[in-house]
Parts: C-alpha cells; structure tokens; sequence
C-alpha cells in the first residue's frame, strides 16, 4: 500500500473560456475531431482532457469532459469526439456543430494520465475505439521532438472504417524507426488485412508491450471492459501495477 | 466569462423528471454504473484483506474480513455523484459506519479533525472527519444486496455520498487520522480539496 507520488500542481482556478470551431475534420463515420481557438489557453499535457458546457437557447446547460488529442505544440485545441447513440452531447457536436460556432470550455485537466517527453521511454500505449484520442496527443507530442524515445502503440478498432487517424499513424510509424504501431481489428478484416485479427490478449501483450524489466510508461485508454482486461493482463505479465496508467470511459460518456 | 454562446439547435435530451434538488449543478442522471479508475483493478483476496484504523503512525483497531462483517451492518440508499458529471439515483449500499468504527474500538469522539484513506493500489484521498460522523460515512462492502465488483471497489470501499464520488476511495485499507488536512492522490492532481457537489467544487479553486 504504497502511496503513489504526485506532482505539485500550482493553484489556479480554471475558468470558463470561449472556444471557437475553426475547422471539423471527419476522422470516421461517427467520429469527428474538432479544431478549437481558444482565448488564452495557456497550454497542455499530452493525456489532459477538457470539460466543455453547450447552453441551449432555453438556457439549460450540459457538460461533458473531453481528451485532447492535439500536442502542446500546436497552435489549436483539438477534441476527438465519437457519436454515443442516444447521448446528449456528442450527437451535437459531431452531427450539428458547424466552423465557427462558439462553446464555453475550461481546462486543462488531470494529471496522471499525461506523458511528455521529459518523461522517456519506452512509451507504450494501448488503445480501444476512441480511447486512442489522449494517446494521439502523446504520440503527436513526441513525433514533434528529435531523440524519440522507444514507442509503440496497440490499438484494438472493430473495423478498418473505424480506425481513427489511420494515415498519420501510418505515416508517423513510417518515417520513425523507433516507433511500433500494431493494429488489430475485432469484428472484421479487408482482404489482404496485414495487421492483426481478433482482441487484444495476453500473447499479443506480451509481443508488443515492452517486457517489465525494461521498465515501460504504460497507457490503456478505452471502453471499461477494454481497460479492465487489458490492464489485468498486463499486470500478470509482470508489470509493476503503478506503471500501468488508465483512463476508462463507460457507456454514459454521452 | 459574462455570457455563454447560445448552441443553435443543442436541446436537453433529458427524459426523466429528476427533481431539481436531487442534481447537482452540471451532473446529469446515468442508469449504468461507470468506473473510473487511475490504474489497474486490485484483486484483494478476502483472507488477506484488513481495514485499519492509524493515528501518528500506530495501529489502534485493525479487523480481518471476518471480524468486519460482524459488526454492526448499516444501510445507505442514497444519490451519488462523479465529478465526472455522471449522477446516479437511488443507489443501496450496506456496510459499517464510520460511528459505528469508532464505537467499535471504544471512541466517544474521533482522535483528530482529518483521516487520509489509503487503499489497495497506492490510491489516497483526504475528508474532514466532520463528513464522516454522524451516520454520513460508512466501509461498503455490499452494493444492491451483493459483494461490490473489483471492479467498484470491492471488497470494500469507503461511501461519503455527499462529496463527489472520488471521495468515496475503492478498496480502502486504512484510515490514517492526522491533524491539518492533506491532499490525496486527485486532490494533488488539480482536483477540489473537498468536493461539494452542490457547491460545483470540481477542480482546485471552484
């Protein structure tokens, strides 16, 4: 029962700030990343998130909270948002929300869940559907700076269709060495799929996942049951639970 | 900021009538049961589970599984509210009150102003034992009758319904007191020292 160690973070109050839809981009048929001005931002880590607030013309009021999976580095806030059937908030965001439409946001938040450079490697991150938005920050992050650290990503999607940001991850792993990144898809494959077939299970932990005595940063973002197994996994093969990270969303993320 | 943009053609999907008093500010009403936690789920076999009681570094009530599940059980029905926005109505939980702890080891009145709770997993939080007192708080061990999930907790986790739900810390372990209030594991991490869901007290200054 070891406490686990936490940075100081400085006291501050994050206030509301107007976000401004600069440009949508359509990343699959029920996703879609967002790209935000926000006035005086004054930055981020690579796994924060954000809460956002619509107000409707009624004035009733909803949040949400959102990774980020834009890097530090660049000059918009990017929110990677998935359709959740019957949900309030991301129907709006990904079917209604046009450029230049406005939103309060205030952030950013948590910070556990962050990897920067700084911090080294190996890097692995592990990641189910959507849940691949936080890690795409650190991996954005990273693609940035010269001297890569060791890194791989294992990223688990039912279809090829829903593989968010399937060509820049082709292409980061393609000019980057040092870099793995290992698809599988569950439900079905194209012909002449060359990635992998099937859940993400221990074997295929144990092939791409750093072995614990190389002592690997360990991300697993996903749906509950995902994270719950994976990381389960992860700690029968040997790693350190501490060194094994999670962000879960469950099926009310709306 | 003086006035939020209206969302041209966002409306409340809202389909209960949750009465207002019942809702937080910014939560809404969720019917599943969504986990969050910061790493991987301990697996705490019972046979070697204990709950402590510790002040200024010594041990002053410790039970095994057995032990705990003869004390006096109590039953919370309660509202609960994640800082995530997710609330959740109506909920029954079953366990030991932090009185009845107290009561348990001989206490009239609890030996300091503050606890830390630490648990399976090296997660802490902090809570006013004025929170706890006075039938507020109790160790759940059962949730709708049956033995929390690893998953939510179990086998026991500490239940303040009435701060925002990170303060009810999964697979508790032990109640260190101490004298000046601390910061837990979130509450280092940019998260409110105390947590009032009424008063929106999410993050560090709200």
């Amino acid at each position: 029962m070891t406490a686990i160690e936490t940075p100081t973070v400085p006291v501050r109050r994050l206030e509301w700030q107007l976000a401004e839809v600069r440009e949508i981009m359509i990343e699959t048929s029920r996703v879609k990343s967002l790209l935000l001005h926000v006035t005086s931002w004054l930055g981020h880590l690579p796994g924060q998130h954000v809460d956002i607030r619509l107000t409707a013309e009624d004035g009733y009021q909803a949040q949400r909270s959102y990774s980020i999976s834009s890097p530090p580095e660049d000059q918009l806030l990017t929110l990677t948002v998935e359709h959740v059937d019957n949900g309030e908030v991301s129907p709006y965001l990904v079917r209604d929300l046009r450029a230049g439409d406005q939103f309060e946001l205030r952030g950013p938040i948590g910070g556990y869940f962050v990897w920067t450079a700084a911090m080294g490697g190996p890097l692995c991150l592990i990641a189910g559907g959507s849940g691949i938005a936080p890690l795409m920050a650190m991996l954005r992050h990273r693609d940035r700076r010269n001297g890569r650290a060791l890194a791989a990503l294992l990223y688990s999607s039912r279809s090829v269709e829903e593989v968010i940001y399937r060509e820049e991850l082709e292409a980061m792993a393609g000019r980057d060495p040092n870099l793995r990144v290992v698809k599988t898809l569950t439900r079905k494959q194209p012909e002449g799929w060359m990635g992998k077939r099937g859940r993400i299970d221990k074997a295929l932990l144990a092939e791409t996942c750093f072995p614990p005595e190389q002592n690997p940063k360990i991300f697993v973002c996903g749906p509950t049951p995902f994270v719950e197994d994976i990381s389960r996994f992860l700690v029968e093969l040997g790693h350190e639970p501490l060194t094994v990270k999670t962000e879960r969303f469950g099926p009310s993320g709306g | 900021m003086d006035k939020a943009p209206i969302s041209r053609g966002f409306r409340s999907r809202r389909q209960d009538q949750t009465p207002k008093n019942r809702l937080p500010p910014g939560q809404y009403v969720t019917t599943d049961f969504p986990v969050l936690s910061a790493g991987p789920t301990p697996h705490t076999k019972l046979e070697n589970w204990t709950l402590a009681l510790e002040l200024g570094g010594s041990t002053f009530g410790k039970w095994n599984w057995a032990e705990f599940e003869a004390l006096p059980q109590t039953t919370f029905k309660t509202d609960i509210h994640c800082v995530t926005k997710w609330s959740k109505l109506g909920t029954t939980w079953q366990g030991v009150t932090f009185d009845d702890l107290l009561k348990a080891v001989g206490l009239a009145d609890p030996p300091a102003l503050y606890i830390m709770a630490h648990c399976d997993g090296g997660y802490t939080t902090n809570i006013p034992v004025a929170d706890l007192v006075g039938g507020q708080a109790m160790i759940a061990t059962r949730y709708e009758g049956l033995p929390i999930p690893p998953a939510h907790g179990g086998p026991a986790r500490l239940l303040v319904p009435h701060l925002y739900f990170w303060k009810s810390a999964k697979w508790v372990r032990s109640l260190r007191f101490m004298e000046k209030d601390r910061p837990g594991f979130w509450e280092s991490l940019g998260y409110h020292i105390y947590g009032d869901p009424w008063k929106e007290q999410r993050y560090d200054g709200d």
